[in-house]
């Protein structure tokens, strides 16, 4: 109709074509229903109109046949739908087991990814096409949105969280980045481009630059800066748990609960550790909010992420040996 | 008709003059016009607030106000239509006028209580105004943290305190009906012969007694955050932003039941009245009103699909919300069923009452695509959303409204309008209310979010088209104000029974007098009932 007006959005990754047919099916039924109804209205409004201005209706209460059709038959088409949508969303939740991870930090008003290898970037993101990509985003300040309208996603980025989203690119392209959760002043101008390039193009631009060596090596030297070093020891001689091959793992707090060490605890027992103490140690770590910002927060994260391929260690005090097993006995729960 | 109506001596307007007979009146359809003159007011507010929205979006850049002052446009124009205009909107103006008399009682069961709640909305209102004028508030009407308690240096406070003191209102005229509705209906009248519109009133008032103090509970949260840093909402004190969503929405969802539930109740009656014909299913759509006002208490988290909420947790909340459509189409198939061999008459409330039905429609379904979980992670947050509760709050609740207003307008005043010009006004109405909203739908699922000051310029194109509906909206809306003024001097005298309707409020003068009936009838048939023997009643 008008040149330069798009009226539908490009698809470029694998979810956005389930999407799509969803969408298509509910417009289908949408205008089923739609032209059903006002046609019905259109119709009766015409044919019965009323010719005397003494004319009543005719003495039609209702019929029971009727009701339970269009109860039971709108009923049975909501759950198609629901089952569908709750099927591709089930999808859109649970990442591929192998992701290339980027950190991202929502300020207001900009974006900040941090890749595994090093480079940083704002505003804009690179990633190679073909490859499941997973964001684990935080949020500096305000609650903002990642929403990429291209691969059909979105997920609100929180202070005090980490959101995974994930998403695998089906064609090199530059698509948008905007941000969707209102967030003051410049909020529409915190939009920002995912660069999807060939895997040989991303390997070609990886290579081009990473000033200060990988995430993990960032996070290795601020983790002896900070003297972390010093209680979390490999030996299980420190006075903190022991860190190696941690992550992922289930340990059980002095509470009695257990809690999976994910970049969510990580964070949080670095900036609030009486919170979740681990049983068997004293609630003796100093607190460092203020001290390290969430881009440092991410690189020690990424360092803890990392020591989990050292060679083994003796397990770790706190950890049970079979955490799968015998968590939720009273006995276990006393203690 | 007949040239020769005669307006009665005696009537609740000539019962008392100056300005201290109306402010401290504690007659229901006095209170009902001073709701109606606030409301008003409130409601052209709010329509300047989004006519400055779409002047401003007309442009990708956004040219016309700053991006502060956006922001704070589109913050106030929700508090102003949702709290102010929209939710008391039918229930305290066509509400208070009707229920008593629907139900023959000679006013509502706490009378200087009615009165109170519309000082309260005032006081309320003024605090808002108060909020608007000193600098105005940004945080969007959905007070979302940590933005409102940390971040935004606008006048959160006195805004919230405006909603939170004008919920009391809300609160108060739910009791009042709920109690008027159980203890004052005259002999004869058993609830199943009440008029449907006395069922959703009677529903909304539930949600109304039972979800304000939730809003109310979440707004005072937000001030003592804000004031003394307590921390239910900050992650670095332990606390959590997404607790205030999930209090946020476990009533405001509620709230857009609070809204279009009354208008459901309004079409009932116009279909029934202008179709003179009994509604088709009378128990299923009052029990609908019902069902709507229980199941929307169990579907806020839909508003928060991807705001962190577990997968599980968004599937229970995705499948109660697409049960809370059924009830709602089940309503839709009844009132398009009440037209077949009805006695149609195309009045203006009738045009309202069809554009209600065709509009709502769309809103429903495209509810639908927000149920969907999958759907909604690429369309929340975007103009698709916008759309969609536009169909709903102003193609429904104010197309029932506006249907209502006018049906009722010969009783309340006791002067017919100009029928030409607001068929006409009906009209540029709807074709300005499409032209406005359908765009957006096309502009969400492109992926423009919401609350965007400045925009891609390639979507352009469809936000003028926006723009210029949203002119075209506008004066339809100003047609209907002056000529409905015009009427109150210049009018025709109404007859008691204009439309030749069935429900005790046709059976009394117009306007009633101030005690609503000269005495209290006594119900002998059921509602809706154009094919009994007019006995008693006044054609």
């Amino acid at each position: 109709m008008f040149p330069g007006t798009p009226l539908f959005p490009e698809r470029a990754s694998t979810m956005a074509g389930r999407v799509d047919a969803l969408y298509f099916f509910l417009l289908a039924v949408a205008f089923f229903f739609s032209a059903l109804i006002a046609g019905l209205i259109v119709y009766y409004a015409v044919k019965y109109r009323r010719r005397s201005p003494d004319s009543v209706g005719s003495a039609i209460h209702g019929g029971l046949a009727l009701e339970i059709t269009w109860t039971v038959v709108p009923f049975l088409i909501t759950m198609v739908i629901f089952v569908w949508g709750a099927s591709v969303y089930f999808a859109m939740a649970h990442a591929p087991a192998e992701t290339l991870n980027v950190y991202v930090v929502g300020k207001q008003w900009m974006w900040k990814f941090q890749h595994l290898d090093g480079q940083r970037e704002i505003n804009e993101l690179h990633v190679p096409v073909g490859r499941a990509v997973k964001l684990i985003a935080t949020s500096e300040d305000v609650i903002h949105d990642v929403f990429i309208p291209e691969f059909r996603i979105k997920a609100d980025v929180m202070p005090g969280r980490y959101v995974s989203i994930w998403f695998e690119a089906t064609k090199p392209g530059r698509y948008h980045l905007r941000c969707a959760e209102y967030c003051g002043t410049r909020h529409s101008g915190m939009i920002g481009e995912i660069v999807v390039m060939d895997p040989n193009d991303y390997q070609a631009w990886l290579s081009g630059g990473a000033p200060e060596g990988s995430l993990a090596s960032a996070g290795e030297k601020l983790f002896a800066d900070l003297a972390c070093n010093t209680c979390h020891r490999p030996d299980a001689q420190g006075r903190g748990p022991v860190l190696q091959g941690l992550f992922g793992k289930t340990v059980t707090l002095q509470s009695g609960e257990t809690a999976v060490v994910d970049e969510a605890y990580i964070r949080e027992s670095i900036l609030l550790p009486s919170a979740k103490i681990a049983a068997g140690y004293q609630p003796i770590m100093p607190t460092f909010q203020g001290l390290v910002s969430e881009e440092q927060l991410l690189e020690l994260i990424e360092y803890v992420k990392s020591l989990r391929t050292q060679p083994e260690v003796p397990t770790a005090r706190p950890e049970p040996s079979a955490p799968a097993t015998g968590e939720n006995t009273p006995a276990t729960k006393k203690k | 008709m007949s040239s020769t109506v005669l307006a009665p001596a005696h009537h609740y307007l000539n019962d008392g003059f100056g300005v201290k007979s109306w402010l401290l009146t504690r007659d229901h359809k006095r209170i009902a016009l001073l709701y109606l003159a606030s409301i008003t007011f409130f409601f052209f507010i709010g329509g300047a607030f989004a006519v400055m929205i779409r002047l401003d979006l007309a442009t990708p850049a956004g040219d016309l106000v700053s991006d502060d002052t956006y922001n704070k446009l589109f913050t106030m124009h929700g508090i102003v239509m949702v709290f102010f205009f929209l939710i008391p909107s039918i229930p305290a103006t066509l509400g208070n006028f009707l229920v008593p008399l629907m139900i023959g009682a000679k006013d509502l069961a706490f009378p200087k209580l009615n009165l109170a709640s519309w000082y309260i909305y005032v006081l309320g209102g003024l605090f808002t105004l108060y909020a608007l004028v000193s600098g105005g508030v940004d945080t969007g009407w959905t007070f979302y943290t940590p933005f409102s308690t940390v971040a935004s240096t606008t006048k959160v406070i006195p805004a919230a305190l405006g909603i939170f003191i004008t919920g009391f209102s809300s609160i108060l005229t739910g009791l009042n009906f709920i109690v008027t509705i159980h203890r004052m209906r005259a002999p004869g009248m058993t609830w199943f012969r009440m008029p449907l519109f006395l069922w959703s009133i009677y529903a909304t008032s539930l949600i109304n007694v039972l979800g304000t103090p939730v809003i109310a509970i979440t707004l005072l949260l937000i001030a003592a955050e804000r004031l003394f840093h307590f921390g239910f909402f900050d992650p670095a004190r332990g606390g959590d932003p997404v607790l205030m969503q999930h209090l946020f929405w476990f009533y405001s969802h509620p709230a857009v039941y609070i809204m279009v539930l009354p208008a459901m109740g309004v079409v009932s009656e116009l279909v029934a009245a202008f179709c003179r014909k009994q509604v088709f299913g009378y128990a299923f759509v009052a029990f609908a009103s019902l069902a709507i006002a229980v199941l929307g208490f169990l579907v806020w988290g839909h508003h928060m699909f991807v705001a962190g909420e577990s997968v599980y947790a968004a599937m229970i909340f995705s499948i109660l919300s697409f049960m809370v459509a059924i009830p709602s189409a089940v309503k839709v198939f009844n009132w398009t069923a009440t037209m077949y061999k009805g006695s149609i008459s195309w009045d203006t409330p009738m045009l309202y009452a069809i554009g209600f039905i065709g509009l709502f429609t769309i809103g429903g379904l495209t509810g639908l695509f927000l149920a969907a979980i999958a759907i909604d992670v690429h369309v929340t947050d975007t103009y698709f959303v916008i759309a969609h509760f536009h169909y709903i709050m102003v193609g429904g609740a104010i197309m029932g409204y506006m249907g209502g207003l006018h049906y009722w307008w010969p009783k309340i005043s006791g002067r017919l309008y100009n029928e030409f010009l607001a068929r006409i006004a009906a009209g540029i109405i709807f074709l300005g209310f499409n032209l406005t909203f359908f765009p957006q739908f096309v502009l969400g699922y492109l992926g423009m979010p919401r609350r965007y000051h400045a925009y891609p310029p390639e979507f352009q194109v469809l936000n003028v088209l926006s723009s210029a509906g949203a002119s075209i909206l506008g004066v339809g809306y100003l047609i209907p104000l002056v000529y409905l003024l015009w009427s109150l001097r210049y009018g025709r005298l109404a007859s008691d029974n204009p439309w030749g309707a069935v429900g005790l409020e046709w059976m009394t003068t117009s306007p009633p007098p101030t005690q609503n009936f000269a005495e209290t009838p006594i119900v002998t048939w059921e509602a809706y009932d154009y094919r009994a023997p007019a006995e008693g009643r006044v054609a």
